[in-house]
């Protein structure tokens, strides 16, 4: 199988700031909002790099997406950033009108995502963003695997025109995809070839599958990993193609069941190729208080977790 | 430019379109719509400055209006097509299926002059502010407006953005506030007071001008001509704009009956007996 190397665990969030700091250097129409959170959401560089180009919009997360909707009118290409939770389910009616029916090249960049967001607990751990983004018209989301690919994904979302949620999280995990290698809006990433089961996954869960796929490996199935960093425009074709040839999938997310990434592969096999599948998720209930390895463990978010999930769904090929 | 005289007979003309186009739809929001004819007649013909022929969405060079009450479309649409946005005749389009007149202001329908949807309140002044910031950062001199129900200023965006556009200095924006003192439910005395709106508004760092009368048009071409010239000078500027919901029909007059509701077949001509054909109806 293919071999991945965490070169260094880093933070998700961090590689967004990078990316960000590199789009302003590429685009002198980018400007980026926050709200008092600017070095939680590590826009604080770009911030520093183009002060004229940022706008502190305080404590005031609903006013921040009218103000970014609104320079979006001017040619400017906003990226606002806060804790996924506020910057989502907070102000979805506000995304709702002025950024997605409006059709405005708004960038919604939501870190701290997930349950791996750790010790601040429920408050502030979403686990609902992919279902609350995706099921909104016009809206594109992205949820990068790596520090790498979220640098990446930040630098496509500037070149992309229209609305556009990108998910990062808070805590530092392994970084492992090539550096610079470009973002595909829309595209699956194939990361292992299979021919047993599909393993798809985003996010932090990319890793685990990739390390399930490993020890899947030793036991004689071959698993093919595929990085769903685009949950909309979903990638259907990649799907039902890899469904098709294993015959057995298996979702994995930092999310709920509800809604998320696993619901979209859900629908296009049932569309196209009805296929024997299970979740790697969070079912129906909040999160808590704790280390993210504590959460992610407790959660059944681990590699360990998807190799038991992979087992059940080959019994039922 | 247009005189006193002219600016009235174009008001006038919209309120018949206005009634004539909800009664039509059989819904929409008159009393709104009638109570602000004069303020928007007279921001589409005098106080903005903008062209429809070469209207564009950034607006660049353009003043730039908002209105955040997004359910007023009946004036809306009226005084852009009045203006030469778009074909008179497509009022009778108004909330029918497939048409541009969308029941709140909508850009996916692409009628020109629309910048940005509206109708969940509460949130054009925010993007006002964000057009406003996006004009200084771009070295564009033209103002924007915003347009908000007294209602309105009871949703919490509303006061984020009004302390945002304060502290920020943000003074090519120019608001102002259908003081009518009606809501759905009832009186916003009785509904949510706003108390004293002008010097909650001086204590957020905002300059404000009273027009006494918003059913004046002299009152409000002074009035905006005055809040024009506060523009540039490091705060925000909010009219106090005191209308009366449902102005120009006696019997639609100081209630907030018609609000959401609209003129029956019936009623209609009466109501328009009160309204001289002053354009010619669509």
């Amino acid at each position: 199988m293919k071999q991945y190397e965490n070169k260094k665990s880093m933070e998700l969030r961090a590689g967004f700031g990078m990316g960000l700091v590199e789009a302003g250097q590429q685009n002198p129409d980018v400007v980026a909002l926050s709200a008092d959170v600017c070095g939680s959401v590590k826009i604080n560089d770009f911030a520093k790099a183009f002060p004229d180009r940022f706008v502190q919009c305080g404590i005031a997360e609903a006013n921040m997406v009218g103000i970014a909707a609104g320079l979006s009118l001017c040619g400017k290409v906003p990226f606002l950033g806060g804790f996924a939770e506020f910057v989502t389910g907070r102000v979805y009616d506000q995304i709702r009108q002025v950024v997605c029916y409006s059709n405005k090249n708004v960038k919604i960049c939501g870190s701290h995502a997930g349950i791996s967001l750790g010790e601040d607990g429920a408050t502030h751990q979403t686990m609902e963003d992919i279902a609350l983004m995706k099921v909104l018209p016009n809206m594109t989301v992205l949820v990068p695997c790596d520090y790498n690919q979220a640098k990446a994904a930040t630098l496509a979302a500037a070149k992309y025109v229209g609305p556009v949620y990108l998910r990062l999280g808070r805590s530092k995990m392994p970084n492992f995809t090539e550096e610079g290698a470009p973002f595909e809006i829309g595209k699956a990433q194939l990361l292992n070839e299979g021919s047993d089961v599909s393993i798809f996954a985003c996010g932090h869960l990319v890793w685990e599958a990739l390390e399930a796929a490993k020890a899947l490996e030793a036991e004689g199935i071959h698993a093919e990993v595929i990085n769903i960093h685009t949950i909309k425009p979903f990638d259907a074709d990649a799907v039902v193609a890899s469904a098709r040839k294993t015959g057995a999938v298996v979702t994995c997310e930092e999310h709920l069941f509800n809604g998320g990434l696993g619901d979209s592969v859900a629908q296009a096999l049932a569309l196209c190729c009805p296929t024997p599948m299970e979740y790697v998720a969070v079912d129906d209930r909040f999160g808590e208080s704790g280390t993210p390895d504590e959460m992610l463990t407790n959660y059944g978010l681990r590699a360990s977790n998807i190799v038991e999930k992979v087992h059940a769904v080959l019994k039922r090929k | 430019m247009k005189t006193i005289q002219e600016l009235q007979k174009i008001a006038t003309q919209v309120r018949r379109d206005i009634l004539r186009m909800t009664t039509a739809a059989k819904s929409g929001h008159p009393g709104g719509s009638l109570g602000t004819a004069d303020w928007m007649t007279a921001m589409q013909f005098n106080i903005m400055k903008h062209d429809p022929a070469t209207f564009t969405m950034d607006g660049k060079g353009q003043d730039m209006l908002f209105v955040s009450q997004g359910h007023i479309t009946p004036v809306i649409y009226s005084t852009m097509a009045r203006r030469g946005f778009f074909p008179v005749d497509e009022l009778r389009t108004f909330r029918l299926f497939g048409t541009r007149l969308q029941g709140h202001p909508s850009t996916e329908h692409g009628l020109p002059g629309i910048r940005m949807a509206s109708g969940s309140l509460g949130q054009g002044l925010s993007v006002g502010i964000g057009a406003a910031v996006g004009k200084k950062m771009t070295g564009d001199d033209s103002l924007v407006y915003t347009l908000h129900g007294d209602g309105e200023l009871q949703e919490g965006q509303i006061w984020e953005a009004v302390m945002f556009a304060g502290a920020k200095h943000v003074d090519n924006l120019i608001s102002t506030i259908d003081y009518n003192h009606q809501q759905i439910d009832g009186t916003t005395a009785e509904v949510m007071d706003l108390g004293d709106l002008k010097a909650k508004l001086e204590s957020f760092a905002w300059t404000v001008v009273v027009i006494a009368n918003g059913n004046d048009m002299q009152q409000v071409i002074d009035g905006m001509a005055k809040a024009k010239s506060l523009a540039g000078k490091g705060s925000p500027v909010a009219v106090i704009l005191t209308t009366e919901m449902g102005y120009g029909v006696d019997f639609m007059q100081g209630t907030n009956k018609y609000h959401g509701a609209v003129l029956s077949a019936d009623d209609l001509p009466k109501a328009l007996a009160q309204l001289e054909e002053t354009l010619g109806d669509f």
